[in-house]
């Protein structure tokens, strides 16, 4: 394998409802940024069936070629023919990097492809970088459970490919109007090849807990004790007017659903306000919120390393300073309504 | 009769894991070893479909020697047979390697009884990637499902199986041929306390132990670490931040300071009020 024979970063560009996901476009800022300190392009690979309009927005966030598969029988996600095309594309055009989102879809396409290379795969990365010369990809992530961070690094073989979470990389100001260059490819591949099919996909209508959404997030953690500690959480979150997070341990104890986990197994969120409350602040965790606006924490332990990780520490207890917390804030509410009211 | 093959791995409870803040490694030795939680729905759900449709469940891992109690652990559950590779040169291996190592040790169960499917839990606590049963299908040639939350049929004599996998806003209903992988969520099932009979019979299993040699057509480059493309280049605990304000005084005095904080945001309270 000749190293020189792999060049550029690429990102697959992931579509949902006609549009480009917002973990595509952020993978589109980073990939930038790497491609700029290794002198090389970026491109975007684009699988789907009626595709093509979306090769502009991929040029408007970043990227400076576009590969396009446009073909029916890529309507919907599948492993097995999205595979194919990227390793049609990976063996035709030998980029050094590729980068996926780490969704369902992206981690789901990337071991696949990672294996038929071969080549190493880094999962569920929070930090990239590449080393100027080599065009070594740093692939940084948290480890063991989520204790410490861990540089992942392939140094054998290429291309070197990533998953990267949501939410930890940024997008650049789409700049309108910015093109480049098209690449349309194409695979023959009939629908007999491929061993699987969609037979029906069902929208849940049931409303779905999106935290990352949240404007402002109160999470809890094993510190509060018990379920019924736990409802403490409810309460403020509640008052404020505010979104429930929660730690991954309290989810593996079953005191609140997965949706709530806020982390490196669980969501990634930036909220404008985030209150830790009970939460020691592992490392899993901290990746998790740390782009928070504000991040407050209550914790009984003055050590607990989420007092590391905020902008403002109680230390004390959560059951004593929460409720009168309630209270406080619900009084100075009911007075800036009335104030607002007067100045009308 | 089906036969099907849960993949599992035992690994140490990263809930209690204590570091060695000099080394940063993980002190193995503060953890207990646990059959990986997400392993557990995985042989579950294959215990499930061999009551509905018969046949046999048979668990593989690799592992060091003890890990015979994680297959322990899987005959509880309700799994039929436990085979463990374990060997020096599997060691250090990453997924590409653990897929390599795992595959060839399903090749030889599939020479004592074909398999018709592979169960694998959505992830591991320790590595938490979820990239070895995709690893696993591409290098059987087996379609590989991930996100499985519910298996609707699987069909022997029609050679098909039918599952919903979960998307962010639902989930699709997916046909498939068998054989094929499924990487499944936690919420496919529930694991029940494990009936009496069943924790009898693991007391006294002995799972099948295989070496390197024991299994065939091995390239032994593709093992352990040698055979692993990604390398730990660097373990490290990350900055820490400057840390924030301590709010001090009474809890009185502590909330009053937090909410002239939080009031400075006040139009975000507001915003919501209005809604």
């Amino acid at each position: 394998m000749d190293f020189k024979d792999y060049q550029g970063v690429w990102v697959f560009i992931e579509e949902k409802d006609g549009e480009i996901p917002s973990v595509s476009l952020e993978l589109l800022g980073a990939g930038r940024k790497l491609a700029d300190k290794r002198g090389v392009e970026l491109a975007g690979i684009l699988i789907g069936e009626n595709i093509k309009p979306l090769a502009q927005t991929v040029f408007e966030y970043g990227a400076d070629t576009v590969y396009i598969y446009d073909q029916p029988i890529f309507k919907h996600y599948r492993t097995e023919s999205f595979m194919k095309a990227l390793l049609d594309c990976s063996n035709k055009h030998k980029p050094e990097i590729i980068l996926f989102g780490a969704t369902s879809t992206g981690k789901d396409l990337a071991s696949a492809v990672a294996t038929d290379l071969p080549t190493g795969l880094t999962a569920d990365t929070t930090e990239l970088d590449v080393e100027e010369e080599t065009g070594l990809l740093l692939a940084s992530r948290p480890a063991f459970g989520g204790n410490i961070m861990a540089t992942i690094l392939c140094k054998k073989y290429r291309p070197q490919m990533a998953t990267v979470r949501a939410k930890v990389m940024k997008a650049l100001p789409p700049q309108l109007g910015r093109s480049g260059k098209i690449i349309e490819e194409s695979i023959s591949l009939q629908e007999e090849d491929i061993r699987t099919k969609v037979l029906e996909i069902v929208k849940e209508t049931t409303k779905k807990v999106r935290i990352d959404e949240a404007d402002i997030i109160v999470a809890g953690g094993k510190g509060l004790g018990s379920p019924e500690g736990f409802q403490l959480v409810h309460e403020l979150a509640n008052t404020l007017g505010g979104a429930v997070g929660a730690s991954r341990d309290v989810v593996e104890a079953g005191w609140i659903e997965h949706p709530h986990q806020v982390g490196q197994t669980g969501v990634t969120v930036t909220p404008k306000i985030y209150i830790a409350i009970g939460i020691s602040g592992a490392i899993q965790h901290i990746v998790g919120m740390k782009n928070s606006g504000l991040i407050i924490a209550i914790n009984k332990d003055s050590e607990a390393p989420i007092f590391d990780a905020c902008h403002y520490g109680i230390v004390g207890d959560a059951f004593e300073i929460v409720p009168i917390l309630i209270e406080q804030f619900k009084k100075a509410l009911t007075r800036e309504e009335v104030s607002h009211v007067r100045e009308v | 009769m089906l036969h099907i093959v849960a993949c599992i791995k035992q690994v140490p409870d990263t809930k209690i894991i204590k570091m060695n803040p000099k080394t940063n490694t993980m002190d193995r030795r503060t953890a207990p070893a646990i059959l990986n939680p997400y392993d557990a729905h995985a042989v579950e759900e294959a215990v499930r479909l061999r009551d509905k449709y018969g046949g046999t469940v048979s668990v593989v891992t690799m592992g060091p020697p003890p890990a015979v109690k994680a297959i322990k652990k899987c005959i509880e559950i309700g799994a039929d047979e436990g085979y463990l590779i374990t060997d020096r040169r599997f060691a250090g291996a990453d997924t590409l390697a653990t897929s390599y190592a795992v595959t060839k040790a399903i090749e030889k169960i599939s020479k004592i009884k074909p398999v018709d499917l592979i169960i694998c839990g959505k992830m591991t606590i320790d590595g938490d990637t979820g990239q070895v049963g995709p690893g696993i299908a591409r290098r059987l040639d087996i379609p590989p499902l991930t996100s499985v939350n519910k298996v609707v049929e699987v069909n022997r004599e029609e050679g098909k199986a039918i599952v919903h996998r979960k998307l962010e806003d639902g989930y699709e209903v997916v046909q498939s041929s068998l054989p094929c992988l499924l990487s499944v969520e936690k919420t496919i099932n529930e694991v029940p306390y494990s009936p009496f009979p069943n924790m009898l019979k693991a007391a006294r299993y002995q799972p099948h132990i295989w070496s390197v040699d024991d299994l065939e057509d091995v390239d032994i480059k593709q093992l352990g670490l040698k055979g692993s493309p990604t390398i730990v280049s660097k373990v490290w605990a990350p900055p820490k931040p400057e840390g924030g304000e301590i709010l001090e005084g009474s809890s009185q005095d502590q909330v009053e300071k937090l909410l002239a904080v939080l009031l400075e945001k006040k139009e975000l309270f507001q915003a919501k009020e209005g809604v």
